[in-house]
């Protein structure tokens, strides 16, 4: 117990030293970076004197480490500022647009976890077999296409020429404002609402990101899953397995698979890690309004306090993530203490 | 007859050709124990994994006979072999830190082995389990069935291996080097329990090992193998006077306490015994 506590704070007093070092790093970018956000905010044609004003009115005018030290205590707030663009607090911005990508995430990583690891465990199993060779060849398509080919190609096939999938975005336009915001989940408050054709529609959106994303994903988890799971086959107690009477079936989903499930977890959490971070491309090319679409938005603007903001946030989930992976790691494989 | 083999072939077909590892085994055992000896690569653990059809899929095997208990072994199916794998025959492997599954209890490795064959509810074959483990003499059965593989001595590995080979009441205890990861005062433990527990419940025995003095002890008969071939095959009590210049040769190999020597002499092999 000690021990453990022990290890939990050394994990903890880590993670605090991680977010840290992101913070200054992320706010050092966002004061290097060639562009001047007093313009960008006022324009190009603004007077002097105005200029001066703003830039002072931003706290630009003070020292760095001034700057630093009073957006850390502003942090430490929960305030991650203005964004000149949206003219919302990030804060606000972000909690409109994360759940968006949260759930393309959460939707593509759960279609890929189930497709991903049967796929790599069969591949493994039938090593060498022509059944192991299409399994290879289709994760290796997965992971080499770049996902806005595969992405432009789906829209040709199914929005341009089918007429099957529906239009970018996340809602057709006639569900626009008719959903009342609960979790932010589209098809998660169209069920809260009771409105079943606006599920179906939120479904029908999400369709065709999802696939793509949990595609290029699942090439990943079904590649990992095969090695470690060829590895796991050749251990002996896979043998004693067998000695003792158990079928095929059995000697791999519950003798060799259980111990390469603890090691497919780190896996999995970073796939999810990437996943949320916001597919930028993907999220560009189906219009779908989520954190990667906001950090590029912004980026393009120079509207820093999104940009950090957004960075940090990204930053916050790997490095929860990872704790996540970590602790569930030491409760499912007994040989970590 | 138990196990009947006649005129044994294994080999493997790789890129660069085929590479036999067993030309020609016969052996036959009843309810009794057999020992195999012989130095690494002669084959015996090949025989053994061959009888059980646990070999790699790659494997060629090829013989006249290969039965158990009547059941002809090379045209068995994978579900008939299910029927004999555990049930019938147990199998020992030698290093219990690695034949043991990491991941799940004692208790559970050695319940699943009893309910596999002998149907009941999970709580039934847990009971049962912690029964076994008390029967290979491990002291708080209850304490060891909930821990982990990697919790436990090797000694104590080896007795639960061998709880769970023997859970659903075998005819057949396949040893293969049950005792060569365990330090020499545990090994003529784990070796009597085995003895005991073969001789009580009346089974047959073979057991590989590279431990003459052993085996000579242990079983009734010895065969001894040599480049997958049987050299010959002789009573246990006789094998110390053995006459072939192979098991001589071993024999001599042996250093010993009473006799010390300055130098160990080598092996010398002749090709001549191959023919």
């Amino acid at each position: 117990m000690k021990n453990r506590l022990k290890s939990f704070s050394a994990m903890l007093s880590s993670v605090i030293l991680t977010l840290f070092g992101l913070t200054v790093l992320t706010f050092l970018i966002g004061r290097v970076m060639p562009v001047d956000p007093v313009i960008a905010a006022v324009g190009d044609n603004a007077p002097e004197d105005v200029i001066l004003r703003v830039r002072a009115e931003m706290g630009l005018d003070q020292p760095i480490p001034v700057q630093f030290l009073h957006y850390l205590s502003q942090l430490l707030h929960g305030d991650f500022g203005m964004s000149v663009l949206t003219k919302n607090p990030v804060a606000t911005d972000i909690a409109r647009f994360f759940p968006a990508t949260f759930e393309l995430a959460t939707a593509a990583l759960l279609l890929a976890t189930l497709v991903g690891i049967p796929l790599g465990v069969w591949a493994a199993v039938r090593q060498g077999s022509f059944t192991d060779q299409a399994i290879r060849v289709l994760c290796l398509a997965g992971h080499s296409v770049p996902v806005f080919m595969l992405s432009m190609i789906s829209l040709l096939i199914f929005y341009s020429a089918l007429g099957i999938a529906p239009g970018p975005g996340r809602q057709d336009i006639i569900y626009d404002g008719m959903i009342p915001t609960v979790t932010g989940l589209m098809s998660v408050d169209t069920l809260l609402a009771g409105d079943l054709d606006a599920f179906r529609d939120a479904l029908a959106h999400m369709a065709q990101p999802v696939i793509i994303l949990a595609y290029f994903s699942m090439a990943y988890i079904a590649r990992m899953t095969r090695a470690f799971m060829i590895d796991a086959l050749k251990g002996e107690y896979v043998i004693t397995a067998r000695a003792k009477g158990l079928s095929g079936l059995k000697v791999v989903w519950s003798h060799a698979f259980p111990t390469v499930a603890v090691q497919l977890i780190t896996v999995l959490a970073l796939t999810y890690a990437g996943l949320l971070e916001g597919a930028v491309v993907t999220e560009t090319v189906f219009s779908w309004p989520g954190i990667g679409q906001y950090l590029t938005t912004s980026l393009m603007n120079a509207d820093m306090n999104p940009v950090i903001g957004s960075t940090l946030l990204v930053g916050l989930i790997y490095v929860g993530l990872n704790l996540l992976a970590d602790i569930l790691y030491r409760l499912l494989d007994p040989r970590v203490q | 007859m138990l196990v009947e083999i006649q005129n044994l072939h294994i080999g493997f077909q790789s890129r660069t050709g085929f590479a036999p590892a067993v030309k020609g085994v016969s052996l036959k055992l009843g309810t009794e124990k057999l020992g195999i000896v012989g130095e690494s690569g002669s084959g015996k653990s090949l025989t053994a994994r061959a009888l059980m059809k646990l070999l790699p899929k790659q494997t060629r095997i090829e013989a006249d006979r290969l039965a158990f208990d009547g059941i002809d072994i090379m045209s068995a199916s994978e579900r008939e072999m299910r029927q004999i794998r555990g049930k019938r025959a147990g199998f020992i492997l030698q290093d219990p830190k690695y034949s043991l599954n990491p991941v799940k209890t004692i208790g559970s490795q050695v319940a699943e082995a009893w309910r596999t064959h002998k149907g009941g509810s999970k709580r039934q074959a847990l009971e049962a389990a912690i029964t076994l483990l008390e029967q290979v003499k491990i002291r708080d059965p209850k304490k060891v069935a909930g821990s982990y593989p990697h919790e436990v001595s090797g000694g104590m590995g080896q007795r639960v291996m061998i709880a769970m080979m023997l859970a659903p009441d075998p005819e057949l205890l396949i040893a293969d080097e049950p005792t060569s990861a365990l330090d020499a005062t545990v090994q003529a433990e784990i070796l009597r329990l085995i003895e005991e527990l073969v001789s009580e419940r009346g089974m047959g025995l073979l057991l590989i090992s590279h431990d003459l003095p052993l085996v000579s002890h242990f079983c009734d008969r010895v065969a001894v193998m040599y480049a997958g071939r049987v050299m010959e095959e002789l009573k246990a009590s006789e094998l110390l006077s053995a006459q072939h210049p192979y098991t001589r040769g071993l024999l001599n190999c042996m250093p010993s306490l009473i006799h010390p020597k300055e130098r160990l002499p080598v092996l010398t092999r002749d090709p001549e015994w191959l023919k």
